[in-house]
């Protein structure tokens, strides 16, 4: 398989390990990629609150460069995947607006014509790849490690959007994944809920709360650690773990939170260092040691 | 029981409920879980088969419906953890191979028995607002003229049937329960929207500055999703954001947040999230970004702040061009 990547403003910047880890374990499974270095931010619906048809034109743009190629989108960010899945759909269901878009975009020779897929690495994985055919690539099985599924908002919602009738095992993805790996799923209320960052400027105490509430729920109820397809919910439930645990709970950030390819690659036997797990604010040391304690095959 | 009537029906489904009980009788208030099996035609809601349950299994289970219809609103419920009007679902969709379902009362609001809920609190956030129309003028003779296409505009909005779905799910209602809540807030709407309406200006500044007010909404969509009528809260709040920046209120975190987002990107054709931050807390606000430093700081220390001059996407200039194009076109 051979995408047009997009990485995501996230994991080229406050997450990098997330670019790395990802770009591993594409090439351990020989996925070819050409990353679109031209395209702009998807605008995290930040942007669209402002001025929602320019969300749309940057997006369209993306896609427009991604169809020229002929290779659908990856991206590594829910976010990324929820805002391009909605422009997506938007222009797709009303070809007008989609000739409105497009003629912004003629002065760069562009054109859209609405054939471009986004998929999420996680996404791609399942559907493109196969759980099967992934775990091939396993030396190790994670036995007794239980991990917490924590999906982002723009994963899960708006389905119609990210098109979940049509592709029903979108709705476990995170679930399967870890079932894959060989972990437990660790199965908490939190895991289709807000993590707060969008708040995290705006009101801190209540994006605080919510980062205590499911870290320390999951923690709870025995998770070693948590995964995420969303580096904005890595970035407040990793970063802003330690703070929200001792303002809310009054307790110490015990709860690593792990991105999917970290997840792929501790099965595929990678380092630590690899997968960039010691750049995280909440350590990773004691999954990574009991990931190292597994049996290895070769 | 359902024994008795085996035979009289040819088709039915079997429906394994669990059901989460309250009693605030019993010794200062019990929760527990109780488990139901009906027999109930394949067609039936959820409704359908907890009426069952109340008429053939357990009297004492409290549960509020009225239209069956989806009008009324009553029967607003958690199933399998998601708010629903319990009249509007089919049971055989959500459980197409029989498999259990969970009932609960919706959340954040007060549990006076079983699956019934308060209204007060739906309705003091939706007071909040003063949800009737305020004109500034009489008319000098006849009604108050509105034209059609004012009238359709909000009938998102008007289509709230008060269930209270939205305020069951709502994220941050979960954490903060000064938050005005997305029904309330997609009400405040209908009214800054409403051409007869004379006190848009105050509104969109009441709920601009106020605590719990506009700016609170996490943008999570599950207002959106849970919605049983499509009004859509968060697309409204949404809209309120953009009316209350363009009516002039620029006080608040949150517009600078989405400005310096807006310009960030028609910059560097990227997000610059140390300017995010900052910007955000507001250059002047001291105590802010002091609180923000510390972060910074073990960031840095694991290799991972974000660089001091903003990445740019190779093709930055071209990005410009586009927000002029479009801004150019919107004067
Ligand atoms: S949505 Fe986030 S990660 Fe995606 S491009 Fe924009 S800022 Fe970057
Ligand atoms: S949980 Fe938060 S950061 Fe993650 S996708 Fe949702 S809004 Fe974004
Ligand atoms: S989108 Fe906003 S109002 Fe709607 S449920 Fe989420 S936080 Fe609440
Ligand atoms: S907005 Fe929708 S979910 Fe909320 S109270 Fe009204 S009808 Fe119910
Ligand atoms: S009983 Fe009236 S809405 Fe369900």
């Amino acid at each position: 398989m051979k995408y047009a990547f997009y990485p995501g403003c996230v994991a080229r910047g406050g997450a990098p390990e997330l670019y790395d880890s990802a770009l591993a374990v594409m090439e351990r499974l020989g996925i070819e990629h050409v990353e679109l270095t031209k395209a702009a931010c998807t605008g995290a619906g930040v942007l669209q609150e402002k001025n929602l048809k320019m969300g749309d034109i940057l997006n369209v743009r993306t896609f427009a460069m991604a169809e020229q190629m002929g290779l659908p989108i990856m991206v590594l960010c829910s976010t990324c995947q929820g805002v391009m899945a909605q422009a997506n759909h938007r222009v797709k269901k009303d070809p007008e607006y989609l000739a409105e878009v497009n003629k912004h975009l003629a002065a760069e020779g562009l054109e859209y014509k609405g054939t471009t897929s986004v998929k999420h690495l996680l996404w791609a994985l399942i559907e493109d790849i196969g759980l099967d055919k992934l775990k091939e690539t396993f030396t190790r099985e994670l036995t007794g490690m239980n991990m917490a599924p924590f999906y982002g908002c723009y994963m899960v919602r708006p389905t119609d959007a990210l098109e979940f009738k049509a592709n029903p095992t979108r709705e476990t993805s995170l679930e399967d994944l870890i079932e894959a790996v060989g972990g437990t799923v660790t199965d908490f209320a939190g895991k289709t809920a807000c993590c707060g960052f969008p708040i995290l400027f705006i009101n801190q105490a209540n994006s605080m709360k919510m980062v205590a509430n499911h870290t320390g729920t999951a923690k709870d109820l025995g998770a070693d650690a948590m995964v995420t397809p969303c580096p904005l919910c890595h970035l407040n439930l990793d970063g802003y773990q330690p703070k929200a645990r001792k303002q809310v709970r009054g307790d110490k950030a015990d709860l690593p939170v792990i991105h999917v390819p970290q997840l792929i690659g501790l099965a595929m036997g990678m380092s630590e260092k690899a997968l960039g797990l010691q750049k995280h604010i909440v350590s990773t040391k004691e999954i990574v040691r009991m990931a190292e304690a597994l049996p290895t095959r070769i | 029981m359902p024994d008795a009537k085996q035979g009289t029906k040819q088709e039915t489904m079997h429906v394994n409920l669990k059901v989460k009980r309250y009693d605030p009788a019993d010794s200062g208030g019990k929760t527990w879980w109780q488990e139901y099996e009906v027999d109930i035609h394949p067609d039936s809601t959820v409704l359908d088969a907890l009426i069952e349950v109340r008429e053939q299994n357990d009297g004492t289970l409290a549960m509020r419906c009225a239209c069956r219809a989806s009008i009324c609103g009553s029967c607003g419920m958690k199933v399998n953890g998601s708010a629903k009007l319990v009249c509007k679902t089919r049971a055989i969709d959500v459980s197409p191979n029989g498999e259990q379902m969970t009932i609960e009362p919706m959340g954040n609001q007060h549990v006076v028995k079983d699956l019934v809920v308060s209204l007060d609190t739906f309705f003091a956030q939706i007071k909040r607002v003063e949800p009737f129309l305020q004109p500034d003028h009489v008319p000098a003779q006849g009604e108050y003229i509105a034209s059609n296409a004012s009238m359709e505009n909000l009938l998102t909005s008007m289509n709230c049937i008060m269930c209270g779905c939205c305020v069951s799910d709502c994220t941050v209602l979960e954490v903060d329960s000064n938050f005005i809540g997305p029904a309330a807030l997609a009400k405040a709407w209908r009214f800054t929207e409403d051409p007869r309406d004379g006190k848009r200006d105050e509104r969109l500044k009441m709920l601009n500055d106020e605590d719990g007010g506009m700016w609170d909404c996490t943008r999570c969509m599950k207002c959106v999703d849970v919605c049983p009528k499509g009004v859509a809260p968060m697309d409204r709040i949404m809209e309120l954001r953009e009316a209350a920046i363009q009516a002039g209120n620029t006080n608040t975190p949150g517009y600078h947040h989405t400005e310096s987002f807006y310009n960030s990107v028609k910059k560097n054709g990227r997000l610059d999230e140390t300017r995010l931050a900052i910007d955000s807390a507001g250059w002047t606000n001291l105590p802010r970004l002091l609180d923000l430093a510390p972060i910074g700081i073990a960031a840095m220390r694991k290799g991972k702040l974000p660089p001091l001059f903003p990445h740019k996407a190779e093709d930055h200039k071209k990005v410009k061009d586009l927000y002029e194009s479009v801004e150019g076109e919107s004067k």
